[in-house]
């Protein structure tokens, strides 16, 4: 990251609730331009309420999310994506009552750069001639392929991928990570919740280690294979 | 699916406290009549137990009824022709009345039971309706005049209830009594059940119990309360007429509930109290109560859902906590 | 001449006809009811008031500044729907984190006031509105007379449920709402208004409904029951079909208008409760309803 830029995403001292339950307890992180950054740790430590809370799908929280250098926590939900924030969420999200090419055009472009159907198709050759199916007919990668594929026609640019390898077949697996790699070359910046270490060494930048709604410990991608001891007591593995 | 609870359990109040509220409560209802005109309070005596009758199933069982007047319009009607047409004796035609709404009860419930939440409210309230064209067609009933001049006749062929006052305290004991079953029913081990499966029902089923078997008895329960209200109201008023068959009344009953607080035992009574006050009021206004009774119907779901009771409760509770810690 | 069980083949289509517009009415409600419910998660009641609000909307436009059938038909559904939107976005929108039988406690509130209202301002008889001249009178069919105004009933009807029915399963729009119905938090979180989607779908359906009342006019009068009546019998019609389907709730509504009608001929007693009756069966039978799931 360029010392000298604001970080794209700068999230400081996130507090979240579900209804009485108090989820994260003072998250801080920062994603720059173009980096692909993971949280990583145990199931309930926070991850996907992070994505959640920045998404504003969350609404009681407390802190500051900045992104490029705006305050976001006080716009509306539907004014966030509007930014150029695209979200995958963990349960991929694909309609039912919508068909492939449906589910595809569904969220409106939002800025210029957005990938087209021929470009999207050529990176997921498998959702070509598929438009009719219905979204949730597809098989799980498929699915996962047509949630990253349809923030990627709305022109974001930093996206919010929460755990994209979940429940895959290796073959999958890769097929994604290579996806996520090209994705990386055309400058998107990512923020990716994972659990598979593999996975997220083969395209993160760095990784935040989350423990009870916190940032405990951040681990840079390079030296990951020194820390991987650390990092299997974090995750309990 | 349920409409909120006020409270899970009754307020262990100080035993005395209710005694004294009881007592004064039989002392009001005695000299009552002495002070206010008698034949509105037996109508407000018939809507305190209609309210109550539908307690059971919208507080107590959770489940939304849209068509309680079938029941009480229903058993109006019954009672009103066994009256009239057959001269039967008072306690004849109330047994009549009550055993008719009962069956309905049965009918309604059996089929609305089958569908849950929003889709039970609907039913009901289409069964209702199906009465209402039934009476409006069937000749029995009259029509749209009712069934009038309807003769009051003799208690147990001594007691004269063409007398106001003596009709008021024959109406006075058996809602009393009605009001007893409902207190008896909800302190029973079937109030218990009643209030877990509204709690949790999966939990319940999981136990062994049937659900709709226990819903089915509150809806009867609650049918034919409704329907010995109904029945006393014809009888005292001396007509059975159609308005009480309608959707609307099926409505202002839910409304008095609710107004007076959902799943208490005094809220519904004090919610129809209020109601028919207001109504008498509104008659000699000149306003229109249909629209009156639907604005404060929106006020009372939009502000207060507890209703006045339980809205009274809490802040006595409150009050009571908050110098409980001081 | 043709018989059908001892009724003449005449009198059965001429019952029919009959039917199919009650059904067109069945079906232009039971569609709004079905997509508000289904979007908003609420029951809505005073879909009838808003019925019965279109129909007085033409009247009086017509009684008070002279302004026609025609206009009417168009000014009627934006009143309703402006009203409609309005309320959505003032007071039904405050009740959707609480149980949907609050809303439905409301909207029912809100129609006892709307009735109640229109009973002390205009009375409770019906008034009477003039057949438009260009659809009055009839066709000899020779073995029947068909009158224009309610062919023009069921044509419209139709054609403004299959509009209905592309707008939601064909377009953009449609896909917003179909996927709003599934998942709003989602839909929201790729930056579409879904607030103002459902102010919108609520003022398009109640509309819907303003747009009935207008087409009523003609040939029920108008008057301040005319909504209550006819939205209990499509709750029944609703029970009967589920709301799981737009095509499903249409086809429901038609489909009971026939056979209201038929039993007109056989059982003309009876014909009140025919959709009652109708309904008793589907829950003895199917619980949820011909199109229905569960939810």
């Amino acid at each position: 990251m360029p010392a000298t830029d604001k970080p794209r995403l700068q999230v400081d001292n996130l507090q979240a609730w579900y209804d009485e339950s108090h989820v994260l307890h003072g998250m801080t992180l920062n994603v720059g331009d173009g980096e692909i950054v993971t949280l990583i740790g145990r199931n309930g430590a926070g991850k996907t309420t992070t994505m959640r809370a920045i998404m504003g799908v969350l609404r009681k929280r407390q802190g500051t999310i900045r992104y490029k250098d705006q305050d976001i926590v006080a716009l509306a939900p539907h004014k966030v994506p509007r930014l150029g924030i695209g979200y995958v969420p963990e349960e991929r999200g694909i309609f039912a009552s919508l068909n492939v090419i449906e589910n595809l055009t569904l969220p409106p472009v939002t800025q210029p750069g957005g990938m087209s159907l021929n470009e999207i198709f050529a990176l997921f050759p498998n959702l070509q001639g598929r438009n009719r199916t219905i979204g949730t007919r597809l098989s799980g990668g498929e699915q996962q392929m047509l949630a990253i594929a349809r923030v990627l026609r709305s022109g974001a640019d930093f996206i919010l991928l929460d755990e994209p390898t979940e429940g895959l077949a290796p073959v999958i697996v890769d097929q994604i990570a290579v996806s996520l790699q090209i994705l990386k070359q055309r400058g998107l910046t990512i923020l990716l919740v994972e659990q598979n270490l593999q996975f997220a060494s083969a395209i993160a930048d760095r990784h935040y280690v989350v423990e009870q709604g916190e940032v405990v410990d951040e681990v840079q991608n390079h030296a990951l294979a020194a820390n991987m001891g650390k990092l299997n007591a974090y995750l309990g593995v | 699916m349920s409409l909120q609870s006020v409270s899970k359990s009754q307020t262990s109040q100080p035993v005395s406290v209710r005694a004294i509220f009881l007592v004064a409560l039989v002392v009001i209802s005695l000299v009552a009549p002495f002070f206010v005109y008698p034949l509105f309070l037996t109508k407000m005596l018939c809507f305190i137990l209609f309210a109550s009758a539908v307690n059971i199933v919208l507080g107590y069982s959770g489940l939304l009824t849209l068509g309680h007047a079938a029941f009480f319009g229903g058993a109006a009607y019954i009672a009103a022709h066994a009256m009239k047409v057959w001269g039967t004796p008072f306690e004849v035609a109330i047994l009549l009345a009550v055993a008719f709404s009962s069956a309905l009860g049965l009918l309604f419930g059996f089929l609305a039971i089958r569908r849950q939440g929003i889709y039970f409210a609907m039913v009901t309230l289409a069964l209702a309706q199906m009465i209402y064209f039934l009476a409006i067609q069937m000749p029995f009933t009259g029509g749209e005049d009712g069934i009038t001049a309807v003769p009051r006749g003799m208690l147990f062929g001594v007691i004269d209830l063409h007398d106001t006052l003596t009709m008021y305290y024959v109406v006075l004991v058996l809602v009393a009594f009605g009001m007893l079953v409902i207190w008896r029913a909800i302190n029973s081990p079937f109030g218990h059940v009643l209030a877990a499966i509204k709690e949790n029902e999966a939990r319940v089923t999981s136990l062994g119990i049937q659900p709709n078997r226990y819903k089915l008895i509150a809806f009867v329960l609650s049918a034919a309360l409704s329907g010995l209200a109904g029945a006393l109201k014809a009888i005292a008023f001396q007509v059975a007429s159609l308005a009480d068959v309608t959707w609307h009344m099926s409505g202002e009953v839910v409304l008095m509930t609710l107004l007076g607080g959902l799943s208490t035992l005094i809220g519904p009574g004090i919610g129809a109290a209020v109601v028919i006050a207001l109504e008498h009021y509104l008659s000699t206004s000149g306003l229109p109560i249909m629209f009156m009774i639907g604005l404060i119907f929106m006020v009372c779901v939009m502000l207060f859902r507890r209703g006045i009771y339980g809205e009274l409760r809490e802040w006595y509770r409150r009050s009571r906590s908050a110098r409980d810690h001081s | 001449m043709t018989e059908f069980f001892g009724v003449p083949v005449v009198v059965l289509l001429g019952q029919v006809l009959l039917g199919l517009i009650n059904g067109s009415f069945y079906a232009l409600l039971s569609l709004g009811l079905a997509i508000i419910f289904g979007m908003l998660n609420v029951i809505n009641f005073s879909h009838g008031a808003f019925y019965m609000l279109g129909g007085f909307v033409t009247w009086i436009i017509f009684s008070h500044l002279g302004i026609g059938y025609w206009p009417g038909l168009l000014i009627a559904p934006i009143v309703v729907g402006l009203i409609g939107a309005l309320s959505e976005r003032l007071l039904l929108r405050h009740l959707y984190g609480v149980d949907p039988l609050y809303s439905l406690l409301f909207t029912f509130g809100a129609a006892m006031m709307l009735e109640g209202l229109f009973r002390y301002i205009f009375g409770s008889a019906g008034k009477p509105y003039p057949m438009p001249s260009a659809l009055s009178g009839g066709y000899n069919l020779g073995f029947m007379f068909l009158p224009v105004y309610r062919v023009w009933v069921i044509a419209i009807a139709l054609v403004v449920c299959f509009g209905t029915w592309f707008a939601i399963e064909r377009t953009r729009l449609g896909a917003y709402l179909r996927a709003g119905t599934e998942n709003p938090v989602l839909v929201q979180a790729f930056g579409i208004n879904v607030p103002a989607l459902l102010t919108l779908t609520y003022g398009f359906c109640v509309g819907l409904a303003g747009f009935a009342g207008a087409l009523a006019a003609p040939i029920y009068q108008v008057g301040p029951s005319m909504g209550a009546n006819l939205i209990i019998i499509v709750f029944a019609v609703v029970v009967i079909g589920g709301m799981g389907s737009i095509a499903g709730t249409i086809v429901t509504g038609l489909a009971l208008g026939i056979v209201e009608g038929l039993t007109k001929v056989f059982f003309p007693t009876a014909s009140a409760i025919t959709v009652f009756i109708m309904m008793i069966l589907v829950l003895m039978i199917r619980p949820n309803g011909l199109f229905g799931r569960e939810r």
